[in-house]
This record gives C-alpha cells, sequence and structure tokens, in this order.
C-alpha cells in the first residue's frame, strides 16, 4: 500500500556555474508518494520549477537502477544518501518521514568541479582508468570463457571488485577526497585475474601516480566503503598499497634491463 | 586543476559555451596536457635519469603512507619497550654490587652500557636515539605534507553537517592526538632527560627524578591526559598500518581491531600507572638509597 509522506523541506545546492558561489535553496514539497525514488521526486520538483519558470535542478542521472554510476549526491551528509549499498537512484522515499528537512548537495572535491547545481564534472576519474585499465588482448574472435582457468575465489574477489560504478561517491564520502577505493577496485578488478597480469605492475604504478595528481590521501576511515553502493570492501586498498610497492621495485628492475 | 578537468567534458558543461580545442580531438584520444602521449602498455616507463628508489616513492602519497606505517611501527616498538622498562620502578630497591640500589637506577645504566665491548659505552644508545629522532621527523613531515594534500583536494567543504557512518573519533583526530604527543614528548625529554623542568635533577637517579617529577599534581595530570591522546593515536594506527603496508589477509584481518585495543591499552594503562601511583605515594624516593654511580665508584 503507498502512502503519502507531506511537507518535505529540501534544502539543495544550486549554483550558476563552476565559478558561482553558490548556495543553498529551500523548497517545499507538499505531498508525495512513498513509492517514488528519490530522483522521481526531484522530477516532480522540476516540473514545477518548470511551470513556473524558474530554473530546473541540474543534477546527474541515467539508468536509473544503480549500475551507471551516473547519480550523485549528498543526501543529509551521506553520500547516495542513507541507505546502505544501493546509488541515490534506488533510493526511495519511504526511507524519509513527512516534515523532513532534506538536505541535498554535490559530491565535493577539488577534482570534481561543480558544473551546475548539483552536477559534478568527474574525469579525472577517467584519467585513471586511462592510465591503467586496460589488459592486451587478441583481437578476432572471442576466445571461449572457459580457455583459462580461474580459481573461484579468485574470480569471485575480481568481480567483487568489478562491480565499481565509478560514481566517485568514496571520493565524496572521504574526509580527505582520497580516491583510492576507487582507484583499488580497477586495479583489483584486473591485478587479480591471470588476464591482468602482463600489465599488473605498469597499471599499479601508472593508476597510482594518475591518483595522486587529482585527490588526496587515504587515512583508512573506511567512510568510503560505507558509503560506495556496491559496498566495496577497503581490502581493495590495502591491495593497492601493496602491489603499488611490489611495482615500484619490479618496474625499476624491468627498466634497467633496456 | 579545475580546468585542466573541465576542458574534458561535453561543451555543453561549459558554462562560456565555447567549445574546447581538445574535444575537437577523437573522443577517445587521451589528453596530453601533462605531455605524456598517449598511455599504452609500454609506454608508462618513465624516460630519462630517475631518483633514488626511496625518494622517488617517498614523493608518491602512497609512499608517504608507508613511511608512516614503518615510523609509527618503530614508534609502538619504542613506545611499548619504553613502558616495559618503566615498569621496573615497581621493583624498587635490589641489590646491586653488593649495595642497594633502585632497579631502575641499575637499568638507565645498563641501556649505556649495550653492545659494550662491541661499541664504547653510550654509542648504541645513540644508535637507537638517531633511529628515533629520524622516524619521529619523517612521521611528522609525512604527515604535514599528507594535510597539505588533503586540504588541497577539498578546498570547498561540504556546507552542510557530514553524517559520518564509521569514522570514529580517533581517526578523526590523529593530527591533533599526534600533535599532543610530540608536544608531551618535549615537555617529558625537558623534565627527565635534560632536567630542565625537575626540581633537584641528579643525572642518573631515574627513580628519584621520577618522584620528584610526578609528585606535583599538575605535572601528574599532564602525564595522564598526553597518555591517553597516545592511546587514542595508537589505537587508530595500529589498525590503520595494517592497510597502510597492504599486509591484508582475510584470514588475520579480524585480529586487526583486538590488536590496536589491545596496543592501546597496554600503553595507557602501563604509563598512566606511573603518576597514578607516585601520587598514591607506591612510588617514593627514598634518599637512603644510594645512586648507581656512587656504587659503581
Ligand atoms: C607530531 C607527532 C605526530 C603526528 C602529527 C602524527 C600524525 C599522524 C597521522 C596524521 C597519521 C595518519 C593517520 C591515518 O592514517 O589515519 C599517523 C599515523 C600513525 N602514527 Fe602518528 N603522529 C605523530 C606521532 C606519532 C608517534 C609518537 C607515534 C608512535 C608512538 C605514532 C604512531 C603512528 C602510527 C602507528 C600510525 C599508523 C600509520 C598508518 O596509518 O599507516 N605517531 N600519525
Ligand atoms: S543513475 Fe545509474 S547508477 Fe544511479
Amino acid at each position: 500500500m503507498s502512502q503519502h509522506l507531506k511537507n518535505i523541506t529540501l534544502k539543495i545546492w544550486r549554483q550558476v556555474g563552476p565559478s558561482d558561489r553558490g548556495r543553498f535553496e529551500s523548497y517545499l514539497v507538499p505531498e508525495i508518494s512513498d513509492e517514488a525514488s528519490f530522483l522521481e521526486m526531484l522530477d516532480l520538483l522540476n516540473e514545477q520549477l518548470i511551470s513556473e519558470g524558474k530554473e530546473a535542478v541540474v543534477f546527474d542521472h541515467d539508468c536509473r537502477e544503480g549500475i551507471c554510476g551516473t547519480c550523485s549526491l549528498m543526501i543529509d551528509g551521506q553520500a547516495h544518501g542513507p541507505q546502505k549499498g544501493t546509488a541515490t537512484c534506488q533510493l526511495h522515499m519511504r526511507k524519509f518521514e513527512s516534515n523532513d528537512t532534506i538536505v541535498i548537495e554535490p559530491w565535493r572535491a577539488s577534482a570534481f568541479p561543480i558544473i551546475k547545481d548539483l552536477m559534478v564534472d568527474r574525469a579525472p576519474l577517467d584519467r585513471i582508468v586511462e592510465a591503467g585499465g586496460f589488459i592486451t588482448a587478441e583481437t578476432g574472435g572471442a576466445p571461449d570463457a572457459n580457455l583459462i582457468p580461474i580459481p573461484k575465489p579468485v574470480a569471485d574477489a575480481s568481480m567483487d571488485a568489478a562491480e565499481c560504478i565509478g560514481c566517485g561517491a568514496c571520493v565524496a564520502a572521504c574526509p580527505n577526497g582520497a580516491a583510492n577505493l576507487f582507484t583499488g577496485a580497477k586495479m583489483a578488478h584486473l591485478n587479480l585475474l591471470p588476464q591482468g597480469q602482463a600489465e599488473r605492475f605498469q597499471r599499479a604504478e601508472a593508476m597510482v601516480e594518475t591518483m595522486d595528481e587529482h585527490f588526496g590521501s587515504c587515512t583508512n576511515h573506511g567512510e568510503c566503503e560505507a558509503a560506495c553502493p556496491k559496498s566495496i570492501s577497503i581490502d581493495v586498498i590495502a591491495l593497492l598499497n601493496a602491489d603499488y610497492l611490489k611495482a615500484k621495485f619490479k618496474n625499476r628492475k624491468n627498466l634497467s634491463r633496456i | 586543476m579545475a580546468s585542466r578537468s573541465l576542458r574534458s567534458v561535453g561543451a555543453g558543461f561549459r558554462a562560456d559555451g565555447v567549445v574546447p580545442s581538445s574535444l575537437r580531438r577523437m573522443a577517445q584520444t587521451i589528453s596530453n596536457e601533462r605531455g605524456r602521449g598517449p598511455v599504452s602498455g609500454t609506454a608508462v616507463g618513465k624516460r630519462g635519469k630517475r631518483k633514488p628508489f626511496l625518494i622517488d616513492f617517498y614523493s608518491t602519497a602512497v609512499g608517504k603512507k608507508y613511511v608512516m606505517a614503518v615510523t609509527g611501527i618503530i614508534g609502538i616498538g619504542f613506545v611499548i619497550g619504553h613502558m616495559v622498562g618503566n615498569l621496573k620502578a615497581y621493583l624498587g630497591v635490589i641489590d646491586h654490587q653488593g649495595s642497594r640500589a633502585y632497579d631502575i637506577d641499575v637499568y638507565g645504566e645498563y641501556l649505556r652500557e649495550l653492545l659494550v665491548p662491541i661499541l664504547p659505552h653510550g654509542y648504541f644508545l645513540w644508535i637507537m636515539r638517531i633511529g628515533l629522532i629520524a622516524a619521529v621527523l619523517l612521521h611528522i613531515h609525512a604527515a604535514y605534507s599528507l594535510t597539505i594534500l588533503n586540504r588541497k583536494a577539498r578546498p570547498v567543504k561540504y556546507q552542510s553537517s557530514r553524517d559520518y557512518q564509521v569514522a570514529n573519533f580517533a581517526s578523526r583526530s590523529m593530527r591533533w592526538t599526534g600533535i599532543i604527543v610530540v608536544l608531551f614528548l618535549f615537555w617529558h625529554l625537558a623534565d627527565l632527560t635534560w632536567g630542565w623542568f625537575n626540581p633537584g635533577f641528579e643525572h642518573g637517579a631515574v627513580y628519584r627524578n621520577l618522584d620528584a617529577s610526578l609528585s606535583r599534581v599538575p605535572v601528574a595530570v599532564l602525564y595522564i591526559v598526553a597518555n591517553i591522546a597516545l592511546g587514542i593515536h595508537l589505537f587508530h594506527g595500529t589498525w590503520s598500518l595494517f592497510q597502510s603496508i597492504g599486509w591484508n589477509n582475510p584470514r588475520f584481518n579480524q585480529w586487526r581491531k583486538g590488536l590496536a585495543t589491545g596496543v592501546a591499552t597496554l600503553i595507557v594503562v602501563g604509563n598512566v600507572s606511573f603518576p597514578i601511583m607516585t601520587l598514591a605515594g607506591v612510588i617514593e624516593y627514598d634518599a637512603s638509597v644510594p645512586s648507581v654511580q656512587e656504587v659503581s665508584e
């Protein structure tokens, strides 16, 4: 049975552009179904704003089913809101109550400049993936899936890391604005698999050092894991650290061979 | 940094509507703004002369965290050894070369005698001191530069209050507890090593100096507060260093929190006992006991 929440106050960050200072503005949602998703609630707000001739609130979203990593939003001080292990698009109004005030802010990090309102540019995450998030594979027909045997626990660990949808919640939630969970996930995903071994140490060095150019440094608070819509474990950060040290040794040794 | 990132996004996102030159390239090309060619599996190695390994490693944030963890382990080792050594204060007076002496005074003298036939008197103690000073300086330098890096990574703070889920008081106060510990360290050395703040300080009379210092209530309180700060620092530090060094073994991970609690408790209970027991009169200097120097002469 659907119920209706009444009298929700939204405090939303409005910012005209990257160089605007920005401010919170309050909006009243008189009534909303508890079956509405959080983003549907924002859609309805925008319909109303447009009908009043005002500017709609800009926010990122795409798949709306928790797989693309486009949605963001800091909701009541938590990246992706109060529900564990889900993205903003999977959050529903039943998590809230009538008369609540909900504060919505964009991700904040120097690597994520605000484009407008709640939308940020997360391109530095792509720079990290470009630096090493690939393997060398033969072109041509797809090889048989079971051509390279992989122990089940290894495949599982790699798949857990591969769940990362690149939303940037880890950076947003981290008190230091660090991207170690993202980078660790992208590294672990490939470094654990046989297919990833050829570039393993070049990947580790290149990805970590690209990360270094844009983001803060991990102090092991664990906020990233708590905010991650895929609940990726900070174990991948330990793996990142271990592989980075190994990479520094091995790459030097390999370079000295040429 | 901000402008660089903005340039790689779609033109529609630009507030000024100008199509940036980098977008006229193919969508898949890699931005070349840092002068790096397209990244391939073989092109990431750096050309030219390389910096020495440790300097190269330390120049990255991950490398600095390794240094923090290793210097932290040195610190933990010292702090535990130091605390256990001080427990000798509870052994009181012993028989030393046929005369009475405070056990802890004998122990202090022994530290200078470490490795003596191999090294001259007091040398090994100085080697350890230099190692500890280097560790503390590196630890502080890494903490300082990473703090600066982290500030830069979020120059505009969240404008609403954060609702932290797992970050705890210990993890969030590392910089403060660290600073308290180092300030205390200065006081502690000036008090019991150099004797500046110790009434009637006598070199080598460890038990006497300890009692003279800790019988003062404000000083006792200072020791208690500083050691609680140290315990909080080590509670997060002991857990955190496993992550920083990449010691992550699913079989042992469950022990890390317990170990951190154990180390922190051990240090706090041991160290806080000294001011409390001095105020309680358990540690009380008896001037009739000759000093170790007198015995040796
Ligand atoms: C000025 C003095 C100090 C400052 C500013 C300081 C600061 C810090 C900071 C910022 C961290 C990183 C925190 C984190 O990763 O969450 C840290 C870690 C640590 N500190 Fe200190 N600290 C100081 C002194 C000490 C001392 C005297 C000891 C040992 C007795 C110590 C032991 C540790 C340990 C074991 C770690 C964990 C390293 C890691 O995370 O990998 N620190 N310290
Ligand atoms: S919109 Fe795709 S993950 Fe939320």
